[in-house]
């Protein structure tokens, strides 16, 4: 009932649904705290659930081992938007009020801006990693494929996969994750030479993590340990790479078998201590220890690089290895950054032609209408026609119509980008054509 | 045998010249990191190796003993075992910029040995014995050996620096990695320690037929005491314990050190019965 009456509203005044977006990522919440709201661990679709709120008419959810996020439209955004994210918390089993600073929430072209920053991952912990442009277009085909996504964010993720394609083709952005896991296992190779007779461990479920194991694997090392807090999560990766698993409790026992350590947990504090990696020297036999911390906050105390043949890097270390030229850095995140911007304001266009294409369509409606009820009328002085002729006739009084309502459509969809032209073109053409009035306030009421 | 005398030194005076070019090749790859010109280097050094083995026969022959009594001829064979050594290492491993570390020490040696008045004298009676050849030509080869660990532990002290610092220059391109370097520091170390250990006791034997005694805390033998005790520790903490890397590397640069004074300093600083190079020459 409620949807109808917006509807009925929203064809005259033109006003278009919202597009909002709530999220935790790794820079302002905890793993403990984006993990529940993965929704991993509940047995039902997320977006059966979440569509379910008052308001949703879109929706798409988006989840990482460094986000999770919403991205939905509404006719009335500010409204949906809280019982959204309660509904989400509930469903996570997360307090709403005690969480509410670590959640992120835009609407309209700062969502926009937020997705494609997202999709061109200069939102990523590790800027340029490839793998979350893959992890969102699984998310979109997920919600597309039950329907959950309608006009507005089909257009959007279509864009945002062409901005993400843009800046990696266009920028050096995406080269640099890559060359820092090469960099990681070059610097591995001058420590160890040879790579075959070692092993290498992961602590950490991490995207980079992941991307650097890869790089390892393919470099033939010779065992792969996974570690992580939920030892679930630890085998399942450890099948995918074709490792062995361990929980965070035997973390100090696989420190004496491995010679690699990569580390991009998402806890706050440190996961190995220097005391830790001392003590493990000595069963090591003081064995060269090369480990690559990658997360922020950090895993491992940074005091471990002045351990006897320990070598510690993090991931600024890394960036340094790769490209001691900060300055070129910078330049290419801004031309990124620069190109999201220009992609945001094309897609904000775009949603402004949404506003009037409801008038349009009712325009074109009542011409056809029309044109439909003359034919009716004229029906019968006409029975002695072949049905070529009546179909030339169909052909031309259609073509009449669409010329004569071409003009002032053209003019409205012209002139709808600028936003006080456009409510005056849309009530003259409400009234020109005589269409049917509703109430002008765009409010909701739910 | 007025030829053959000048056959010689000819001999060591052209291998002498060829070592150097190969250093100049082995230059030229580190900084260009040319790989024409080590390989030419390298088959300078395997020429020069020829040469300088021919002046060394010619030299045996000439005075009709084993050449290892003078300094000259110490420092002579000594670096001739240290171009071999590398010369094999090189043709095994094929490890980065090695010539660069171990053709300063050939250079030096021979240049020691070139500068060194050279003459062939008839062997003082005490020295008269077949364990003369033995127990010079092993201590040599295990000087060799040491001098080849010096050099890789240098490279590794280098190469350890910059990964620990995370300052990746042009240098950090031209190392090998630490474990290779480490390695080979191992094997060296398990192969010139046995060869000190023969050395130390086959001298023993020599000093008991020349003095009569086996040992005499004269200061070369109480010298060589100490290194052998400075490199038994090393190679028991790198079996027991695992000792390995920095440290060992360390320790080896110190170890060689010592093994110099052992070699060259007790003989100019101090004085003892095996003064032969101060004396005899």
């Amino acid at each position: 009932m409620n949807r109808e009456l917006g509807e009925t509203r929203q064809t005259i005044q033109g006003a278009r649904d919202e597009i909002g977006l709530i999220g935790v990522n790794h820079k302002i919440a905890p793993v403990e705290l984006r993990e529940p709201l993965s929704l991993k661990h509940i047995n039902k679709e997320p977006l059966s659930i979440l569509s379910k709120v008052d308001g949703v008419r879109e929706i798409m959810f988006l989840s990482t081992c460094n986000r999770a996020e919403i991205l939905f439209t509404s006719p009335c955004i500010k409204e949906t938007l809280p019982v959204l994210r309660s509904r989400w918390c509930n469903e996570a089993k997360v307090e709403p009020n005690e969480t509410m600073d670590s959640f992120y929430e835009y609407i309209n072209d700062e969502a926009v801006r937020h997705l494609f920053l997202v999709a061109s991952s200069l939102d990523s912990m590790i800027v340029g990693e490839p793998q979350i442009l893959g992890q969102l277009k699984d998310a979109y085909k997920q919600a597309s494929s039950e329907k959950y996504t309608g006009i507005i964010l089909n257009r959007l993720l279509h864009k945002a996969f062409s901005v993400a394609k843009r800046v990696r083709t266009e920028t050096k952005i995406a080269s640099q994750a890559v060359s820092i896991s090469y960099a990681a296992v070059e610097l591995a190779k001058k420590i160890f030479g040879d790579l075959h007779d070692k092993a290498a461990m992961l602590i950490g479920a991490g995207e980079m993590a992941e991307l650097s194991a890869r790089y390892l694997i393919d470099n033939k090392i010779k065992r792969l340990i996974v570690v992580n807090r939920t030892l679930e999560r630890a085998v399942e990766l450890a099948r995918e790479l074709g490792g062995e698993a361990r929980g965070l409790d035997e973390i100090e026992d696989a420190l004496i078998e491995a010679d690699i350590v990569i580390s991009s947990t998402g806890a706050p504090n440190l996961v190995l201590t220097k005391d830790g990696v001392r003590r493990s020297m000595r069963p090591r036999r003081h064995r060269l220890l090369f480990m690559i911390d990658i997360a922020v906050p950090r895993d491992i105390d940074p005091d471990v690089n002045n351990i006897e043949n320990v070598y510690l890097y993090d991931i600024d270390d890394l960036k340094g290895v790769v490209d001691e030229n900060l300055k070129e850095r910078t330049k290419e995140a801004k031309k990124a950054e620069r190109m999201v911007e220009e992609e945001v304001i094309k897609f904000s266009l775009w949603l402004n032609t949404l506003d009037i294409l409801p008038i349009i369509q009712l325009i074109q409606k009542k011409g056809e209408a029309i044109r439909q009820k003359e034919m009716e009328r004229s029906r019968k002085k006409l029975s002695g026609l072949t049905d070529t002729q009546l179909k030339a006739i169909d052909v031309l009084t259609l073509s009449i119509v669409q010329k004569i309502l071409n003009d002032p459509i053209v003019c409205l969809r012209k002139n709808c980008l600028d936003e006080d032209l456009k409510s005056v073109l849309v009530d003259a053409a409400s009234m020109l054509f005589n269409l049917e009035q509703g109430p002008t306030s765009s409010e909701c009421h739910s | 045998m007025g030829s053959l005398y000048n056959m010689d030194r000819f001999l060591f005076a052209i291998s002498f010249i060829i070592y150097g070019v190969s250093s100049v090749g082995f230059f030229i790859n580190m900084l260009t990191m040319r790989k024409d010109a080590k390989e030419w280097a390298l088959r300078a050094i395997i020429a020069a190796t020829f040469f300088h083995g021919a002046s060394i026969i010619l030299r045996a022959v000439k005075g009709g003993y084993a050449p290892f009594v003078g300094l000259e001829e110490t420092l002579s064979f000594m670096a001739f075992c240290l171009a071999c050594l590398y010369v094999f290492l090189e043709l095994r491993y094929e490890l980065k910029s090695i010539g660069c570390f171990v053709c300063p020490i050939i250079l030096i040696a021979m240049t020691g040995a070139y500068i060194v008045p050279s003459s062939v004298s008839p062997l003082p009676p005490a020295l008269q014995s077949l364990w003369l050849p033995v127990h010079a030509s092993i201590c040599l080869m295990s000087y060799a050996v040491f001098a080849l660990a010096f050099s890789i532990s240098l490279m590794y002290i280098l190469q350890e620096r910059q990964i620990k610092t995370k300052r990746l220059g042009g240098l950090f391109k031209r190392l090998p990695s630490l474990d290779a370097l480490d390695a080979i520091n191992e094997r060296c170390l398990k192969i010139g320690f046995p060869l000190l250990t023969v050395g130390i006791i086959t001298g023993s034997i020599w000093a008991e037929e020349a003095w009569g005694r086996y040992w005499g805390w004269d200061p070369k033998e109480t010298w060589s005491l100490i290194t052998w005790l400075w490199y038994a520790a090393i190679l028991h903490q790198r079996l027991t314990v695992g000792w390995r890397g920095r440290r060992a590397a360390i320790m080896t640069i110190i170890g060689f050190l010592t093994l110099i004074f052992t070699f060259l300093g007790v003989n100019f600083l101090l004085h003892g019965e095996h003064s032969y190079a101060s004396t005899i020459g």
